[in-house]
């Protein structure tokens, strides 16, 4: 494989981590003992058999479940079957990412299945007592549709630092029934963006329709393989430590025809998995590991991800708390653990407990935008515009995490300092030591202009007002006004003469 | 080179910001090739007059400059740079101005007050002036009110250009004028002052003519103290 030439590079980063390389033994160690001791209970008889076959302990029990535990080798043979590089393509290849475990090649993208479109007007209040007038953002929910999702897939074409698109809001329309969900959200996704495409699958009968949209995109059969413009997201643990049966199914379907993969699990420290960190990253680790060997069992060499989405729960209502240290605390540690099996790392951060973009979304999406991709995952998703927990996805607030990321971007570049940077600062010393001024403001304009020196906060606002919410949302109507970059009209067209249940309303061509 | 495309090379030195051959430029990489002072040089060595260098290559550059900063192309970095080249064109050119009897813009003493170290603003103030063709006496930070005087008279000034940046040493602005009361000279002087505590209002109660917020606003306060 080409070097990423081609592809989009993200940025790489000397990774920091919290775990030392005992603690990661350790953890290690935890995950396999729950693995061989208490194992997981796995709802699809087909795993539990497969599994068997491959020297798992597997015993039945009276729910149409079985509880499986894990010999050590086994897992520990089916890491190193697991593929250390995963390419994941696009339609422009330029858009394509090379995600290796050994680099710590950071790239940042959306998602995932927002239940709320948040429209916003800036509207204008008066004051009551007096005559001062302020803009201010009236906010409205939506529920998801298949033309917000178009138009949210065009948003993020536009946003120069999101690296790939995971569907942001899921469809509700009344008119596309369950089967149909799949193929119409990824051809939505896919003609209005020219980025790499992941989501999750809605229906197993139509991961065949899907993979043939991809076949028709990408040319061909053998094509996709090579350059696989979409990928899926398989969350198979229903922590505690259970396999469901309708997502392990569809983990397995999707690895059997060679298309790349997300093993994920999502335990909420404090209600589904210890808050302790020790606890909850054994745990997580446990449940990620246990599912990347099934997949290596259904498939030797299946390119999968190390999907952790670890997440604290608050303590008033049990819910999910993401603007939490603890969150920031357990991606670090499952970085780390990724890096240590070699496979590369779906990761999470930038999720606003909030419900509207302000201060308090801010605060939450700036720890974890900045400190989680220090560690080095290559694969950050949830990065852009999810608020209320994932409930919501603001298209405002993904223009506001685009400048964000752009400046997290910029801090985490490898520092400049050499022998030539430092030739260049004595002569540049002297220079300026011999002006009557004294000032190295002539050195700074070719930084500027090549991107080695960061401007200012890019809504700020001189007045003493902050407009960034208002500065994004313009900023995010003048991006959609670029027109969309849709497919070319013989594929879109073939996709419908071959796919059924397509609805037309999204059809450029039609 | 003939005379005009020497005059061209010099503007377009002016708008890269090149003093001389080891200034690198900014849309490429002129290191090497002669800078603004080694063409003027050149220009006064053929017999080009002083004059037309200074309205045909230098003021003109500054113009382009103007105009990149105002479409955003340029930015405060870049301008300083460019009115660094003229100053030191300023420097070769003086001499030949003099004798020609072509006087330059207008004449201004810069001083940080007394007490006060905070230069990085009268500098930029500074700097900016002499790249639009004023001259510049620059008396450093921390100056006594009577040394200031006594160079405002000495050099027959026709501005004043005072800066503080704390609370604690702005009253020496009002003193700094109160010290003109001994020698007379203040009707013939122009006093701007300038720095972050200072607003126009202060500069109205201490009897200074007006108040500039950045080095754009000491420019136009000069213009219009010298009638331009
Ligand atoms: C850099 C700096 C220093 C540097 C100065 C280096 C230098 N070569 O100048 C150093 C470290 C030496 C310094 C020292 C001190 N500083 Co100091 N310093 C600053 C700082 C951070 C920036 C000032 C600056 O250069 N700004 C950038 C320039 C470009 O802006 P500017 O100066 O405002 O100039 C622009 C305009 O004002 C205008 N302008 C300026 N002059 C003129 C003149 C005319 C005629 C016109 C028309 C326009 C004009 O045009 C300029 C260009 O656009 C300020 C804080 C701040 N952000 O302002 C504190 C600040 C000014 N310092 C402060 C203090 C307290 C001190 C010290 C007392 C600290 C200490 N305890 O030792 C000492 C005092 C030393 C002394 N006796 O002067 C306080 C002042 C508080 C007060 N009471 O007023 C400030 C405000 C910081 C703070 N908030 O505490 N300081």
């Amino acid at each position: 494989m080409n070097d990423n030439a081609n592809g989009r590079e993200g940025v790489l980063v000397d990774p920091i981590g919290r775990l030392g390389e005992s603690q990661l033994e350790l953890i290690h160690e935890t995950s396999l003992k729950i693995l061989e001791r208490v194992g997981i209970i796995c709802y699809s008889d087909e795993a539990s058999s497969l599994l068997k076959d491959a020297g798992c302990e597997v015993v039945e029990r009276d729910d149409d479940a079985s509880v499986v535990r894990f010999p050590r080798g086994l897992i520990e043979r089916c890491i190193e079957l697991a593929p250390s590089t995963v390419l994941l393509g696009a339609r422009d290849p330029e858009n394509s990412l090379v995600l290796r475990a050994e680099e710590p090649r950071v790239r940042f993208g959306s998602g995932s299945e927002a239940n709320v479109y948040l429209e916003m007007e800036p509207s204008k209040f008066k004051q009551e007592d007096g005559e001062a007038s302020i803009e201010y953002p009236v906010y409205r929910r939506l529920r998801g549709n298949v033309e917000l999702l178009c138009e949210a897939a065009h948003l993020c074409q536009q946003l120069e630092n999101l690296d790939f698109f995971i569907r942001t809001v899921n469809i509700q329309d009344s008119d596309i029934d369950e089967m149909d969900k799949d193929a119409n959200k990824f051809f939505a996704s896919l003609n209005n963006t020219s980025k790499h495409v992941m989501a999750g699958l809605t229906c197993l009968e139509s991961l065949d329709k899907v993979i043939r949209i991809g076949e028709i995109i990408a040319g061909g059969e053998k094509e996709l393989r090579e350059n696989p413009v979409l990928s899926f997201i398989t969350c198979i643990a229903k922590s505690p430590l259970q396999f469901v049966e309708d997502t392990t199914g569809k983990m397995m379907e999707i690895v059997r025809r060679g298309m790349p993969v997300v093993i994920s699990s999502s335990p909420q420290g404090g209600s589904t998995a210890p808050i302790q960190e020790t606890g909850m990253v054994s745990q997580i680790n446990a449940e990620i590991i246990a599912g990347i060997t099934l997949s290596q069992v259904v498939k030797p060499g299946a390119p999968v991800l190390y999907g952790s989405v670890p997440v604290r729960a608050r303590m008033d209502d049990l819910n999910d708390l993401y603007g939490a240290p603890e969150f920031c605390w357990y991606n670090i540690d499952c970085i780390q653990m990724a890096r240590r099996y070699g496979i590369p790392c779906y990761s999470t951060a930038g999720v606003g407990d909030a419900k509207v973009p302000g201060v308090q979304a801010t605060v939450e999406k700036l720890i974890s935008h900045a400190v989680i991709p220090m560690a080095g995952a290559q694969y950050v998703h949830y990065a852009f515009g999810l608020l209320e927990k994932t409930n919501v996805f603001s298209p405002d607030q993904a223009v506001l995490d685009d400048a964000q990321i752009g400046i997290v971007k910029h801090m985490l570049k490898a520092p400049d300092v050499n022998g030539e940077a430092a030739e260049a600062t004595l002569s540049m010393i002297e220079e300026v030591m011999g002006t009557s001024h004294k000032l190295y403001a002539r050195y700074t304009r070719k930084s500027m202009r090549n991107g080695t020196v960061f401007p200012p906060y890019q809504f700020e606002t001189k007045e003493s007002e902050d407009r960034s919410v208002l500065e994004a949302h313009r900023r995010r109507l003048e991006l959609m006004e670029v027109p969309p970059r849709y497919l070319s009209r013989p594929v879109v067209e073939r996709i419908y003469k071959e796919i059924a249940g397509l609805v037309d309303r999204i059809n450029p061509y039609s | 080179m003939k005379g005009d495309e020497l005059l061209q090379e010099i503007e377009l030195n002016v708008v890269q910001g090149r003093r001389n051959s080891s200034d690198e430029g900014l849309d490429e990489d002129l290191s090497g090739t002669p800078g603004v002072t080694e063409l003027v040089e050149d220009a006064l060595n053929r017999g080009i007059g002083a004059k037309g260098i200074l309205v045909d290559a230098i003021s003109s550059g500054m113009t382009e400059v103007g105009e990149r900063y105002e479409k955003g192309m340029y930015f405060l970095p870049d301008m300083l740079a460019a009115a660094e080249t003229v100053e030191a064109a300023m420097e070769i050119l003086e001499p030949y101005l003099l004798k020609a009897g072509i006087e330059s813009r207008g004449k201004i003493v810069l001083a940080t007050v007394k007490g006060d170290l905070h230069d990085i603003g009268k500098n930029i103030v500074g700097l900016m002036l002499k790249g639009t063709g004023y001259s510049v006496i620059d008396l450093g930070n921390n100056v006594d009110p009577d040394d200031i005087v006594s160079a405002v008279v000495e050099n027959e000034a026709n501005m004043l250009g005072l800066s503080a940046l704390l609370t604690t040493t702005m009253h020496q602005m009002s003193e700094t004028i109160e010290a003109f009361s001994g020698v007379g000279f203040r009707d013939k002087v122009k006093v701007m002052v300038g720095g972050a505590p200072i607003s126009s209002e202060f500069a109205e109660e201490i009897g200074a003519d007006g108040y500039g917020k950045d080095a754009f606003e000491a420019l136009k306060l000069a213009d219009d103290f010298t009638d331009i």
